[in-house]
């Protein structure tokens, strides 16, 4: 049967921005009162009033049949997050419609609800009910939730002293018992060790199969593959294609494919880690008309970022991951002199020597203090940006230098080989 | 495409103007407000070192204090009876409508993460931070009993008062903590100035004075007050004596209705924009 369990139609999401660079969504009341006078006398000269549009979401429709397994994947700031806060309500619209046939639950984090003070069974029953769980069924449950996770002995130990694998388990545990028709789930696999992330997949594909429907967003592009059979493409709040899984990636990679794009906005971009928000990127580009590097080139990218607070020092932080979303390696600068609240400022950085294979790379970017030798703290981290290709070496000769790609991503530096002889020759 | 009856349906679309309260919502999501109210119950008495105590003593000190200044030194009239009793009554409506007010206004911006997470009817979040406190006057409801009993007095039939007492102390809380908790979204510096505010307040509403002691020509807008009816409600309930008056009970009455009504209304026409802002 073909029946229909989302019927999205014509679906728009806006944002009204206020014209404060970077600023934060709320004021003070104090603001609003002595700003006041200014607006009134801004109106009484018939000047518009400084608030922006945004649409994250726009004319968006699409159909998904009851059983089926839906990925939706596009760029950052696509629409993605915005798409799945309005199907689980968190949200209202702001035209459109959408119609759901049947208990709908999301998962859009890790852990919904947990409080590090409580034990690790008031938390099970805690994030049980907010996801949207009955207290029986949770009960009912409960040795399955416990068993998955595997947190037997510390059942009754508070959370706070749980390792953050520990944590993460638990949270995802409570999260794959959920039993509603449809679920909604959003890059939930991003976190935890590989054996586990292995877990949590094999786990969301006895979901897939076990005939719910499941609209799953990712940027890692080797879980959409696996796990779903057709996908929706988002680019700026639009549907950019509707198919199957392999061509939608192949669109999406298109979409995203270094060389078109050297400047991203991320004022406005959701997070997908939520930093300490003293200081907010507001975009990132490449200084060149394309985002190729050659191997062993300079890498270097410009940050314009806002302070929304005195920041003392402040240091860049990245990561490079494949187009598969695997990451690569990460890379700290010294911190560096802060910025006085308001201030906006271009930061112009480098990796010098970018040692890395052929290939299509993106980039997570981080402002903060502190390394990883030192602790650190970031205000504020955007992932999924500055695409970039290698391309590949011409070697002396002009030939093109050869990379298999099993050989990893990292080119090492060359590696030094000395010849000690231990027997040597008889002469005859 | 035909669709079994027993599947439910959501619609999901924009909203205009006013949404319906949606009570029957908030029923079906009971369970997230029990657990939530659990959660900050045991959060509460777990944290602090002295735990269940603080929550013995604080009422208990704040009484014997007000009882050494106001009733031993400045010897303010107590409708006859014991002021400690009397003041006590006044003390515990103060402290269910203060708790209630700081609890539920705070309530959203500390529930920011879940509010941008996961959806049920942000409603919720106020009255779990509401009922909690309710946990607060229930132990100084038994400290109240037991210095009633130390005293060998006995309100009587004056006792079958609290509920309607109780009622109208929650109707104004709630109503008011819900316009604070959706007015703090919006504005963040209201949480710095509640504490004074309900500090001048407490002073303003006859908590360790009586209503009889405001000088006639003033009791007039004195009553205005709404907190002013349920605190000598609270000394009526327990005491049998009060300075309550017909206009007290009318302006607190009709305040109470006045003011869940509105919070209520304001906080379902605000709260669309709570996951926006937050």
């Amino acid at each position: 049967m073909d029946e229909i369990a989302i019927r999205v139609e014509g679906l728009g999401k806006r944002f009204r921005l206020r014209h404060q660079n970077g600023g934060p969504r709320y004021r003070t009341l104090r603001e609003e009162l002595l700003s006041a006078p200014r607006q009134l006398l801004a109106r009484l000269r018939q000047k518009r009033s400084t608030q922006e549009e945004f649409w994250a979401l726009q004319d968006v429709s699409f159909e998904v049949k009851r059983g089926e397994v839906l990925g939706i994947i596009g760029r950052n700031g696509a629409g993605k997050s915005t798409l799945l806060k309005v199907l689980s309500r968190i949200m209202d619209p702001s035209t459109g419609e959408a119609t759901v046939y049947g208990r709908i639950g999301s998962l859009l984090e890790v852990g919904t609800g947990f409080h590090p003070e409580l034990t690790g069974r008031e938390n099970i029953y805690l994030s049980g009910a907010l996801l949207g769980m009955k207290r029986d069924e949770v009960r009912r449950r409960f040795d399955e939730i416990v068993e998955f996770a595997g947190v037997e002995k510390f059942l009754d130990t508070a959370c706070k002293h749980y390792s953050s694998g520990m944590y993460t388990r638990l949270g995802f545990a409570v999260a794959a018992h959920l039993d509603t028709e449809i679920l909604l789930v959003d890059e939930v696999l991003a976190v935890g060790d590989v054996e586990f992330q292995q877990k949590c997949l094999a786990k969301m594909n006895a979901v897939a199969k076990g005939g719910r429907t499941v609209l799953f967003v990712s940027h890692n592009m080797s879980a959409v593959l696996q796990l779903t059979s057709a996908a929706l493409v988002l680019d700026k709040g639009l549907v950019a294609f509707r198919g199957a899984t392999s061509r939608a990636v192949a669109v999406y990679s298109d979409a995203a494919s270094p060389g078109s794009t050297t400047h991203y906005d991320v004022e406005h971009a959701s997070r997908r880690y939520a930093g300490s928000n003293a200081a907010r990127f507001l975009s990132l580009s490449f200084d060149r008309p394309d985002a190729l590097f050659r191997f062993g080139e300079d890498f270097h990218f410009r940050v314009r970022i806002c302070a929304l607070e005195d920041v003392g020092q402040l240091r860049i932080s990245m990561t490079i991951l494949t187009q598969e979303g695997t990451p690569v390696g990460s890379c700290f600068s010294a911190d560096g002199d802060g910025l006085r609240a308001s201030e906006v400022a271009d930061i112009v950085v480098t990796l010098p020597n970018l040692r890395l294979a052929p290939g299509r790379y993106s980039c997570g970017v981080a402002i903060g203090k502190g390394n990883n030798r030192t602790g650190h703290v970031d205000y504020d981290v955007v992932c999924d940006v500055l695409a970039f290709e290698v391309t590949p070496e011409t070697g002396a000769a002009g030939t093109v230098a050869a990379w298999p790609r099993g050989w990893g991503s990292v080119v090492f530096p060359e590696l030094i080989h000395q010849t000690q002889l231990v027997k040597q020759e008889v002469a005859q | 495409m035909p669709v079994p009856q027993s599947i439910p349906t959501l619609r999901i679309r924009p909203r205009h103007g006013l949404a319906a309260l949606n009570l029957l919502e908030v029923w079906a999501y009971r369970d997230v407000l029990w657990m939530l109210t659990l959660r900050d119950i045991k959060l509460r008495y777990r944290q602090t070192a002295l735990g269940v105590i603080w929550v013995i003593l604080q009422p208990l000190l704040a009484g014997l204090l007000f009882a050494l200044i106001f009733g031993r030194f400045a010897k303010l009239p107590s409708e006859g009876q014991p002021y400690l009793l009397f003041v006590f009554a006044g003390i515990m409506g103060w402290n269910l409508f203060n708790g209630i007010i700081q609890r539920a206004g705070n309530s959203l911006v500390a529930e920011s993460k879940l509010i941008t997470k996961v959806y049920f009817p942000r409603l919720i979040i106020p009255l779990a931070g509401a009922l909690s406190a309710l946990v607060d006057f229930a132990v100084t409801l038994v400290l109240m009993a037991i210095l009633l009993a130390i005293h060998g007095t006995w309100p009587g039939a004056w006792l079958a008062l609290l509920p309607v007492v109780l009622a109208v102390n929650l109707a104004l809380a709630v109503g008011l903590g819900l316009w604070i908790s959706a007015l703090n979204v919006r504005y963040r510096d209201f949480m710095y100035a509640l504490p004074f505010l309900l500090q001048v307040w407490m002073y303003a509403s006859p908590v360790v004075y009586g209503l009889s002691l405001v000088p006639e020509r003033w009791q007039g807008w004195f009553i205005l007050n709404p907190m002013c009816g349920v605190l000598e409600g609270f000394r009526q309930t327990f005491l049998g004596a009060s300075g309550l008056t017909i206009p007290a009970i009318v302006t607190t009455l009709s305040a109470a209705v006045l003011t869940l009504t509105s919070g209520a209304v304001y906080f379902r026409f605000v709260e669309q924009e709570f996951a926006e802002r937050l």
